[in-house]
């Protein structure tokens, strides 16, 4: 049999050159962690504090598995160091619904089968409810028509949603799937925007951006 | 209704089989509960870093780890000098750390094992090595000297195959085509890179692997440790995907039990994503010639498929790209052939339909050609070559839905009425085009065995070691055998991803629902029996009934059994950029009987998506001077986006075929990647005017070509 999990791991040495201690407020919880300065959010979140929702598909910002909610953008956050995100709050699909349900797009991704493999699926799903608020917020994406009122928000058409979510690679290709179930959700009168507060923008990497074919 | 002595209603409520039952896991997917093999974290547990080799060929020289062993939180320092020794493994991709040689770069050869992921990927960075490097040779030509005919190639088909006489047959034929297609090499990159958590306790070894069959995995840590099989458990409960790369036991797996003896510690490594294409497998690379002759009314004469491929130095995989051609069509002159070079290259292995998908690109793309020569529309002249036995063994097909999936795919994607014309649609600086090609692929199905229980409750459990690697297994094993008990789905629990379950074949070759199924089915139907004749309540530790299907599948079939498929696809192409995008796509498959609508259409579809990766953007280039793959990131190694994959849709037919297993299905996992490059560069053709015959079709080999 399986042993059981282990404590949140607080081995090494304490605070200096090579650590530091923080607080990262991941689904509404404060975690004071003393980590070493290389640890990535991603890391921080699977290996110290055993949220291992987040999944770790490429460690480069390539492809999106790791995407979380940081003070309520989307981000890579395998492309963030820990360290230097003292009293952020974080947001990973664990936290995305109620205690007692499912968010919106959690119920949506289920009745679509947008997903077969699941491993790119809690990405795709926090990569989704960044990009809505996103949508709501008015920021245009590269397939925007010129014509809409600046800061309006935006409507999200299949188009719309294929180019917001292209940072978020699924190799099953369950891509059509996702698009309708985002666009289900959106349809939801329910779907929670999850909040966001502006934190220092010079820390967090947006993944809103779509690389496509070519 | 506790201790009812007939739990089992005489007539089922509803069919369970051919419902769109949602997956079993699907909630502990959506809120990241389901767990991989890298996210199991028993105490103690260390992490481990691999250190892979600079050069392409050659031997280590020497090995310097103090300079890793001095950093904090280090615990060892794996190499070929200090690693335990392995049994010699059946797959010697997998004999990690037990000599000095390299036989390609990016071949393991140290691996680190920390306190922490950072301390570990330090201490192997520090790790000196020197070679002594050896000239290499990794660059696959159609005329390289080193060329030879294997015996056999992948899937156990001859390597080569002749009837009649192709030669004079094809020099008399009124019509030809001689076309040279070449394809990169291509990786699979699931998106869970392949990674293994693995503890010994006293002298059993139990290992977390991200494994597309753990019996076989179990079974080959057994053999490599020296350890009797009930020694060793893999566990294999949720998988992020495989197509192929995970199908044999990998470098992850064994790394980490030897890591874990020297530490006695649990150890978990996750291979790094850019480590991936050297350890893991890849599609090898093909160059296809293509004949074919053919008289005014289309029908073929004279048919060859020669393919030209890689292996390693480590082993041979030939992919085996000219089978489908001893399938698809009427060809009283054939000769299909395979020749592969040993080259100094990661070995290649399984990626979505191996053969199938690449042979299928040429002999469809050949196809249309020939159907622009004669001016005859490729819907038609694929009906006319429609073989009456299968070519190559003269066996009846158990069934063969091409004509049918031709015809009515072609009524529901609108094919008709189609200009013939290339290069004449435009719609401002696009030009459009539609293509079509064919699908097929074999009916595999291996022994497997499986447990059926009753418990007193009136709930029933299933238990059988298949791999769910995203295919919804949990999900269609539970519809067949709430179908063979006439229980409805809620009552049966199904207990899947384990060693320690009854033994089973991988998930591989589209043949894990028939393999797994019959086997499941068989228990089912003989506990349902077993608790129609029986006279007593169940006893309190309830009922189990075990069966295995070696004999069924050992009598094999006289029937040619095979899935086959058409795509449709529109694409348009840029002008000014060169860029190529599939506007929609439609998939008509016949597969038999669906027993899962909603998870068949996504595996459908999702094949196709990777067929458009196939044909639009993966591209992989074998360095010939620094001797690797030079695409090894997922930001030079395109896999479609979202944004790639527009309107896909898949349908099938209703095909009833009762020479294939109990439950009347064929493979769905790989066919849908058949045959869809070839339908996109088909339709590339129709808009463009230009044959472009190498893939994938990126804006650069495109813009040369534009009007």
């Amino acid at each position: 049999m399986e042993p059981t999990a282990s404590p949140p791991d607080a081995a090494g040495p304490p605070p200096g050159a090579t650590r530091s201690t923080v607080t990262l407020h991941v689904n509404g919880v404060p975690h004071r962690l003393t980590l070493d300065h290389r640890t990535t959010a991603l890391d921080a979140l699977r290996v110290h504090l055993g949220l291992t929702g987040t999944k770790k598909g490429c460690d480069h910002g390539q492809c999106g598995a790791c995407t979380v909610l940081v003070d309520g953008w989307r981000a890579n956050s395998c492309l963030l160091l820990a360290v230097a995100l003292d009293g952020s709050a974080l947001t990973t699909v664990e936290g995305l619904a109620d205690a007692d349900g499912l968010h919106p797009l959690q119920h949506a991704f289920m009745e679509r089968d947008a997903f077969q493999c699941g491993y790119c699926t809690p990405g795709q799903l926090c990569s989704a409810a960044g990009m809505l608020q996103e949508a709501a917020d008015g920021h245009p994406s590269h397939v925007t028509p010129d014509t809409v009122t600046p800061g309006a928000p935006v409507e999200l058409t299949a188009d719309e949603i294929r180019e917001r979510m292209s940072g978020n690679l699924c190799r099953c290709g369950a891509y059509p799937r996702i698009v309708e179930a985002i666009g289900d959700a959106t349809a939801h009168p329910a779907a929670p925007p999850v909040p966001h507060t502006v934190h220092g923008i010079g820390a967090v990497s947006v993944n809103g951006g779509g690389r496509t074919a070519s | 209704m506790s201790h009812d002595p007939q739990p089992v209603p005489p007539e089922a409520p509803r069919h369970p089989l051919g419902a769109p039952t949602a997956r079993r896991e699907g909630r502990a997917k959506v809120t990241g509960a389901a767990r991989y093999a890298a996210e199991h974290a028993p105490p103690h547990r260390v992490h481990a870093w691999p250190v892979p080799a600079t050069v392409a060929r050659g031997r280590i020289t020497s090995v310097d780890t103090t300079d890793a062993l001095a950093l904090p939180g280090v615990h060892a320092v794996l190499t070929h000098e200090n690693a335990p020794r392995l049994e010699p493994p059946e797959d010697p991709a997998v004999a990690v750390l037990q000599g000095p040689a390299v036989p390609h770069r990016g071949w393991y050869v140290a691996l680190a094992v920390a306190d922490t992921l950072e301390s570990a990927r330090a201490a192997a960075e520090a790790v000196r090595l020197t070679y002594a490097a050896e000239e290499h040779d990794v660059t696959l030509t159609p005329d390289h000297p080193g060329l030879y005919l294997p015996k056999e190639v992948n899937g156990g088909y001859p390597g080569t195959r002749e009837r009649g006489d192709f030669d004079a047959a094809y020099a008399g034929a009124l019509v030809t085509v001689d076309a040279t297609y070449t394809l990169t090499a291509l990786h699979n990159h699931p998106m869970e890179p392949h990674a293994a958590t693995a503890w010994w306790d006293g002298g059993h070894l139990t290992v977390h692997d991200s494994t597309q069959g753990s019996t076989k995995a179990r079974d080959d840590l057994a053999a490599l440790f020296g350890l009797d099989r009930r020694d060793v458990t893999v566990v294999s409960e949720h998988v992020g995907g495989g197509f192929g790369s995970k199908g044999t036991l990998r470098p992850q797996a064994v790394l980490a039990a030897m890591a874990a003896r020297v530490t006695g510690r649990p150890v978990t490594l996750a291979l790094p994503r850019r480590e991936m294409p050297a350890v893991v497998g890849h599609r090898a690379p093909t160059v296809q010639r293509v004949r074919l002759g053919a008289g005014a009314d289309g029908v073929l004469t004279a048919l060859a498929h020669e393919v030209v491929t890689h292996t390693s130095t480590v082993k041979e995989f030939v992919e085996q790209a000219a089978v489908p051609a001893r399938v698809m069509y009427t060809s009283p002159h054939s000769r299909t052939v395979h020749r592969v070079v040993a080259l100094d290259v990661p070995s290649p292995s399984w990626m979505r339909a191996p053969g199938e998908a690449p042979g299928m690109y040429a002999l469809e793309s050949a196809m249309d050609e020939l159907a622009v020569l004669l001016d005859l529309d490729p819907v038609e002249l694929r009906l006319r070559n429609e073989p009456a036995t299968e070519p190559d063994t003269g066996r009846p097909f158990s069934s063969r839905g091409l004509t049918r999936a031709l015809r009515e795919g072609a009524d529901r994607f609108g094919w008709r009425p189609r200009d013939p014309r290339p290069g004449v649609r435009r719609d401002g600086d696009l030009l459009l085009g539609t293509g079509v090609a064919a699908a097929t692929y074999p009916v595999l199905i291996f022994p497997s065995s499986a447990e059926a229980h009753a418990a007193p409750d009136g709930g029933f459990r299933v238990r059988i070691n298949a791999t769910d690697i995203g295919t919804g297994a949990r999900t269609v094993l539970g519809q067949i055998a709430a179908e063979a008990l006439g229980v409805p789905e809620e009552r049966v629990r199904v207990e899947i991803g384990r060693s320690d379950l009854p033994d089973a074949f991988l998930a591989g070759g589209s043949s894990g629902t028939a393999s797994w199924g019959w086997a499941v089915h068989k228990a089912c139907r003989a506990l349902r029996e077993d608790l129609s004749n029986r006279q007593h309540p169940l006893p309190r530790e309830g009922l189990a009934v075990a069966a295995d299907t070696r004999e069924e599948i050992a009598a094999g079939s006289p029937y040619a059994r095979h899935a086959f498929g058409a795509h449709f696809a529109e694409v348009q192409v840029d002008t000014v950029t060169g860029e190529v995008r599939v506007r929609r796509m439609l998939g008509m498959f016949a597969a038999g009987r669906i027993l899962n609508p909603r998870t068949a259409r996504s595996q459908f579809i999702g094949g196709m998506a990777m067929g458009i990766g196939m044909a639009l953007t993966e591209h992989s280039t074998m360095d010939p001077v620094v001797g690797g793959f030079t695409e090894r990131d997922l930001a030079s190694y395109h896999v479609p986006v979202c944004a790639d994959v527009h309107t896909i849709e898949a349908h099938w037919l209703d095909e009833g075929d009762p020479h294939l297993n109990p439950m009347g299905s064929k493979g769905i996992g790989e066919i849908g990647i058949v045959g869809a490059a070839a339908a996109v560069g088909n339709a590339v053709h129709h808009a463009l005017g230009v044959r472009l015959r190498t893939l994938p079709l990126t804006p650069d080999a495109v813009l040369p070509h534009l009007p």
